[in-house]
């Protein structure tokens, strides 16, 4: 199978950087590992939500650690992207509780109105969809995640709502 | 109305802030415990009180406390669990959320108590805001002298920091935790040495939930006894219980152990009774993990008495007839739900989250899930019942952290107790498919079987 490299322009900013120095400083001197996954949050977040080989060899070079030490993280873990996705990730909790609340046919909704499956991504790079597990809102269902926020209660129309203001560019994705 | 000893100040406008916090008697634990009290005095306050584990498993905090290594002479660390991700469960995150400095209060008393001057609070990564929230609250608190080098005078020292995970379930179990926290994958590690002797970079650590740290406060500002007054029995004190499903009011609430079940679910004060005219079919009373129990055991227990919302009753016969209290993930299904898609769920989130490193639950997780798709879909066989049994058996008790035993009780008590549902699924698969699940059909409409017996 052919494996697809996308290309990433990596961008480090001053910004970026200090707030990386300042999460590295939280933990001992003798511990920059320990810095890796909050790292990765903030450079993920400066680089369109996903994280390129590249990107990780970089984030490798900061901490003093091997790349593959990056590598075996990023793939651990489900909040990091290994390729690119849409600006804005509508992510649906699809655990049972919100199940019982209309998840699935939420999804469903979703789906067809932007014409894409879960998973995928719209031809403009504007939305990605995608299903995850249980993100601790089960009182509130149904709900998702889209950037560093929450979106509770859902309905369709509040989805409709969500996708015209999106293309309003009416969405913070960032606390920052 | 119960008493409230997390929440009673929720409502305080302002609370989340650090002068209205201060206003209203926060900090006040750190004052009494730094400047009067010596940490093993502290420690002792919570053995008295007899405070569980909040997190799930319930182990006796004080005790866990006791257990830290102080003759190595190697730095100390207590780690605060929030990741927060057990289906059901999502009391943490209201409490960081809305007063986030009740658990800071908490961290730097019981930090003090276990001899730590560098402590940390794991926040799962999708509540980034919260973290945001957390780290806000932190800088707050340390401009105002609540942390760093000689706390109050004291000659205390402590350094507390906000630290985020990236999406993994077993992150919440203690020792992946850890590992996540050096910056590695998830992975559980093996038991003995527990972490309160080798820990966090191998030096001894406590973790504990968000909740029973933002415990202490109270119990250092009154008494162990006090705290030890309310509740019933081993079950002291009050529990967040956050409540979803088919229900009219879901939400956190603060609850005194030993209320009974049926006011917790009927009375308006707590959850309303059940969100439309269809009826109660099922409960999970702690969290997906938990085993789930029908009707007729939720009110009462086997041998007839009230169930309870305490540690012991609702364990009640073992998992013949009783559950657990678990993280007080209160899921409540009417009966429109179906168990064997509520059942493949709950698989499939375990096959999600298994970390990979113990054959049992890596290979047993995913054919768990694959063997319920199929007879959720109407391609199940008769003997799958009996696999889907023999699998859950040898996942449990044979991997090296919970995570497999999460993943074969609910499966083992979807069987137990909601056979028939299994066995019309496999021999009407005609009727299975195509059905709206969840949402709109009730159950009870297809499913015709009573005892065994088809009676269409």
């Amino acid at each position: 199978m052919e494996r697809k490299h996308y290309k990433q322009e990596i961008n480090m900013t001053e910004a970026l950087m200090n707030r990386i120095n300042e999460l590295i400083s939280h933990y001992p001197e003798d511990r920059r590992k320990s810095a890796l996954l909050p790292v990765l949050h903030e450079v993920q977040d400066a680089h369109d939500n996903w994280l390129s080989i590249e990107l990780q060899d970089k984030v490798a070079e900061i901490l003093h650690i091997k790349p593959i030490e990056v590598y075996e993280v990023v793939t651990f873990y489900s909040m990091y992207n290994q390729k690119p996705v849409g600006k804005y990730m509508f992510e649906f909790c699809q655990t049972s509780c919100c199940c019982l609340n209309g998840a699935e046919n939420l999804m469903d909704y979703t789906s067809e109105k932007l014409g894409i499956k879960m998973g995928e991504t719209t031809p403009d790079g504007m939305f990605t969809i995608a299903g995850v597990e249980c993100l601790g809102a089960c009182g509130y269902a149904p709900m998702m995640q889209l950037g560093d926020f929450y979106k509770e209660k859902l309905t369709e129309e509040k989805i409709d709502q969500l996708i015209a203001d999106c293309r309003d560019d009416k969405i913070i994705l960032h606390d920052k | 109305m119960s008493q409230k000893i997390l929440l009673d100040k929720i409502n305080i406008p302002g609370i989340k802030t650090y002068e209205v916090y201060r206003q209203n008697g926060g900090y006040a634990s750190v004052e009494k415990a730094l400047k009067t009290l010596t940490p093993d005095e502290v420690t002792e306050e919570v053995k008295k009180s007899g405070l569980r584990g909040r997190g799930g498993a319930g182990f006796p905090a004080g005790m866990k406390w006791s257990f830290i290594d102080k003759k190595s002479g190697k730095p100390r660390h207590l780690v605060c669990n929030a990741d927060e991700s057990e289906p059901g469960t999502f009391k943490d995150r209201y409490l960081m959320e809305f007063i986030p400095h009740l658990l800071i209060e908490g961290m730097i008393t019981s930090s003090f108590a276990l001899g730590a001057n560098l402590s940390y609070i794991y926040i799962r990564g999708e509540y980034m805001w919260v973290f945001k929230i957390l780290e806000r609250a932190i800088a707050e608190a340390k401009a105002a002298g609540w942390l760093g080098k000689n706390i109050l005078g004291t000659g205390y020292d402590l350094e507390l920091y906000v630290h985020c995970g990236a999406g993994a379930y077993i992150c919440g179990e203690e020792t992946a935790l850890i590992e996540s926290l050096e910056g590695k994958r998830g992975n559980p590690r093996i038991k003995p040495p527990f972490p309160a002797v080798s820990g966090l970079w191998a030096n001894p650590t406590v973790v504990n939930n968000v909740e029973t740290i933002a415990t202490v406060p109270w119990i250092i500002n009154n008494s162990g006894d006090d705290y030890a007054k309310i509740g019933i029995g081993r079950s002291t004190g009050t529990k967040l219980i956050s409540a979803s499903g088919h229900i009219k009011n879901p939400g956190v609430y603060e609850i005194e152990l030993g209320l009974s079940v049926d006011e917790f679910m009927n009375s308006d004060e707590y959850l309303g009774g059940m969100s439309s005219s269809r009826p109660l079919k099922a409960f999970v009373p702690g969290g997906s993990s938990v085993p789930i129990l029908p009707v007729e055991l939720i009110f009462k227990t086997a041998n007839g008495e009230d169930r309870l919302m305490t540690y012991e009753s609702l364990s009640d016969g073992g998992f013949a007839t009783g559950s657990m209290l678990g993280s007080g993930g209160f899921i409540v299904y009417n009966d429109t739900a179906c168990v064997v898609r509520n059942t493949w769920n709950f698989a499939r989130f375990y096959h999600h989250e298994s970390c990979g490193q113990c054959t049992p639950c890596r290979e047993g997780t995913g054919w768990l899930e694959k063997i319920l798709w199929r007879i959720e879909n109407g391609q199940g066989r008769e003997e799958d019942i009996e696999l889907l049994w023999s699998i859950q058996s040898k996942i449990e008790g044979n991997t090296i952290c919970p995570l497999g035993d999460a993943a074969s009780w609910p499966v083992a008590a979807a069987i137990r107790h909601f056979r028939d549902e299994f066995e019309y699924h496999v021999r009407f698969p005609e009727k299975i498919k195509n059905r709206d699940h969840f949402v709109t059909e009730p159950f009870s409409q297809v499913k015709h079987l009573v005892g065994g017996k088809v009676i269409v």
